[in-house]
């Protein structure tokens, strides 16, 4: 037997097996990866800032005694009844359809006892959302599925949906497997076809437009609703200013952690940018317009703890949003759905594939056996306690910081691990007063 | 002169006489539209529009409102229940959305006339632009002229009629809407084919004709409809899109 040494194998790191594993779905397939969810690939993020902290020169709160605000009033600048939220973190806009009827009603039962909002999606309002939601954003798509002047009005806010941070200049997905006979109807589609939203608006094109769009939303509320416009994390500076220019109350950012129902893996991965570097040119193009607090800011993508909360705020935000988090909450993925989700060639906390329809956990689902897997009340009741953890988090920071307000966390509350993060976040390398890109360097 | 806010009704006809008149010249657009959408029916005529944009919309009961000129953008946005007549030519997006009701346009329309509305008539006596009936979900639609590019875009369902010829790329994409027209159609969009037009259709044909006010024989026309090639993905068809 040949006893000379050899080397071990070596995987490729640019040829993984990840890698070659889709190049032979696809070679087998002929098509593209759709999945759900947001970005997986590691970017920088919030983990990589820190809180200081207060010490002599900073007075801490006492924890549980002295007073932290996180109410947030949004759409203060044109509308007539603004909302009045009592925590600073709502849940971002997902469609029935993606979702089953029980999950949006647990995810309207979970935000009104929390006291904050939640978002209708791609397909329009249903009845059990409007019922059970205190709170509730319409959006305004391209699609414009199932919508109507009478929902409009019963809405708390309206939600202009110009971009999201999973697919920038993408539009919706909906494949056949989901469009059962109610969400057919609500969409007026063919039962069973892919359903595929536009990614443009069919009746404005650009900042001008889109004012005058809002003009007419305005009149046809009477000036009631707040109006928010969603971007996804492609130019949030430029994005940010025009939003503000077209008449927004509150923009809303989304960056490239943040899930959709559907769409190309290589769309999420490979297009738009990282929360983190999106709030930083969007709060500078509010304070240059002189709106920084005037027009709210809400950021969404990758939220999951208080402590993504804090941090969000403290560069600038009004609020958060959150949509994969609440789903976990709700109970998607859970490890309890193992063996089914070992029988769909996936496992727990890995399962994307929400466009199928066949989501063990009940919520991704339109299959009427599947969606009874998921008790709307009790999984409302832990989104509620999970919204309430990530509020005790974030006020917690907030008293360590010495704010009497979640608002008043400030950039200078933090530093960086990374000198990317640092670059995007525009707050010193932890142990440095070096913020790259600042000061000429 | 009876004011309401800055609404100025002419006096004369706030008595129960109709119509009664609203005049832009006077009147804030805001004024206008609680105005008309607080009301349950009656007849109203809107003097001195200046091609300003959202005149009466939201509307939400059977009016009868005239428009006495051109207006902007989104002209009868979401309207439901009303009729609306505009004397002048209209900007784009004139009827979008419309859930119910009517809408008449004695002149030209720009981009987007009837977007993605769900019900009601719209009818364009002049020309209409590109994406005439876009993402149309239901309305029906009858244009007396030509109709612009990338019209029928999407449509989902519903009726769209055009007496005169139609631009590039008719029903792109297009789902379950009918789409006659009478003239020259310069090509069509993707999954978009001449389809055999049956009784029914002629049927269908000669009552928007006649709801329209169009002397025109239903037999002139074609039909086009969705080959529904594109309803489910299949890689052989990528190049269709």
């Amino acid at each position: 037997m040949d006893q000379t040494p050899r080397t071990l194998p070596r995987q490729s790191w640019t040829f993984s097996n990840e890698i070659n594993s889709e190049i032979r779905r696809a070679a087998a397939t002929g098509i593209y990866d759709i999945r759900g969810g947001g970005a997986k690939r590691r970017v920088p993020h919030f983990d990589d800032l820190l809180f200081l902290g207060a010490s002599i020169s900073r007075y801490p709160l006492e924890g549980y005694r002295e007073k932290c605000d996180t109410s947030v009033v949004l759409g203060t600048r044109f509308a007539k009844k603004p909302i009045e939220l009592k925590i600073p973190i709502t849940i971002a806009g997902m469609s029935f359809g993606a979702l089953s009827a029980h999950a949006k009603e647990a995810l309207g039962r979970g935000a009104t006892m929390a006291g904050t909002s939640t978002t209708t999606g791609d397909g329009g309002m249903t009845n059990e959302e409007r019922g059970h939601s205190e709170k509730l954003v319409y959006q305004y798509l391209p699609s414009r599925y199932g919508m109507n002047p009478d929902d409009l009005r019963r809405a708390d806010a309206i939600e202009v949906v110009v971009g999201q941070g999973a697919k920038p200049g993408g539009g919706g997905m909906l494949l056949g497997q989901k469009i059962t006979e109610r969400v057919a109807r609500m969409r007026n589609l063919p039962m069973g076809i892919d359903q595929r939203s536009a990614c443009r608006h069919p009746d404005w094109t650009g900042p001008d437009d889109l004012e005058i769009k809002i003009l007419e939303l305005r009149e046809i509320t009477g000036w009631e609703k707040p109006i928010y416009i969603k971007i996804g994390g492609a130019r949030p500076y430029y994005d940010t200013a025009l939003a503000v220019k077209a008449g927004a109350d509150v923009v809303v950012l989304d960056g490239m952690q943040g899930g959709t129902a559907a769409t190309q893996d290589v769309f999420i991965e490979h297009v738009g940018q990282p929360t983190l570097a999106c709030i930083r040119p969007a709060v500078k193009a509010l304070q240059d317009l002189g709106m920084h607090r005037k027009v709210q800011l809400i950021v969404s993508g990758g939220i999951r703890t208080g402590a993504d909360v804090a941090k969000a705020l403290a560069l600038g935000a009004d609020a958060v949003a959150i949509g994969t988090a609440a789903l976990v909450a709700l109970g998607d993925n859970d490890p309890r759905w193992e063996e089914e989700y070992q029988k769909l060639g996936t496992t727990a906390g890995a399962y994307d594939d929400w466009h199928e329809g066949r989501d063990p956990a009940g919520i991704t689902t339109q299959d009427a056996e599947l969606m009874t897997r998921l008790n709307p009340v009790e999984a409302g009741r832990r989104l509620r306690n999970y919204l309430a953890v990530m509020t005790l988090e974030c006020q917690t920071i907030a008293r360590a910081c010495g704010k009497s307000h979640v608002h008043n966390l400030e950039p200078e509350d933090l530093c960086a691990l990374t000198v990317e993060a640092a670059a995007m976040a525009g707050v010193p390398l932890a142990g440095t007063s070096w913020v790259p890109g600042q000061a000429g360097y | 002169m009876t004011t309401m806010a800055n609404t100025q009704i002419r006096e004369d006809l706030d008595i129960g006489v109709q119509p009664r008149t609203i005049d832009m010249a006077w009147t804030e657009l805001r004024d206008l539209n609680s105005t008309l959408q607080a009301q349950a029916g009656g007849e109203w005529v809107i003097e001195n529009p200046r091609g300003a944009h959202a005149l009466a919309v939201g509307l939400q009961a059977p009016l009868e409102v005239t428009i006495k000129g051109s207006t902007g953008y989104y002209c009868a946005g979401m309207n439901k229940e009303a009729h609306v007549h505009v004397t002048g030519s209209v900007g784009p997006g004139v009827a979008e959305n419309m859930i119910s009701g009517s809408v008449v346009v004695e002149g030209d329309a720009s981009q987007y006339a009837g977007a993605t509305g769900h019900g009601g008539l719209l009818v364009i006596k002049g020309n209409a632009s590109s994406r005439c009936g876009i993402s149309m979900k239901g309305i029906d639609i009858v244009v007396h002229g030509n109709i612009g590019h990338m019209s029928a875009f999407m449509a989902q369902s519903g009726n769209l009629v055009v007496l005169g010829d139609a631009g590039d790329a008719l029903g792109d994409s297009l789902y379950e809407a009918r789409l006659f027209v009478r003239g020259k159609v310069k090509s069509l969009g993707a999954d978009c084919i001449e389809k055999e037009m049956r009784p029914e259709h002629l049927e269908i044909l000669a009552d928007l004709l006649q709801r329209a006010g169009a002397d025109a024989d239903p037999s002139e026309f074609r039909r086009y409809g969705s080959a529904r090639k594109l309803y489910n993905f299949h890689v052989d068809h990528a190049g269709d899109y």
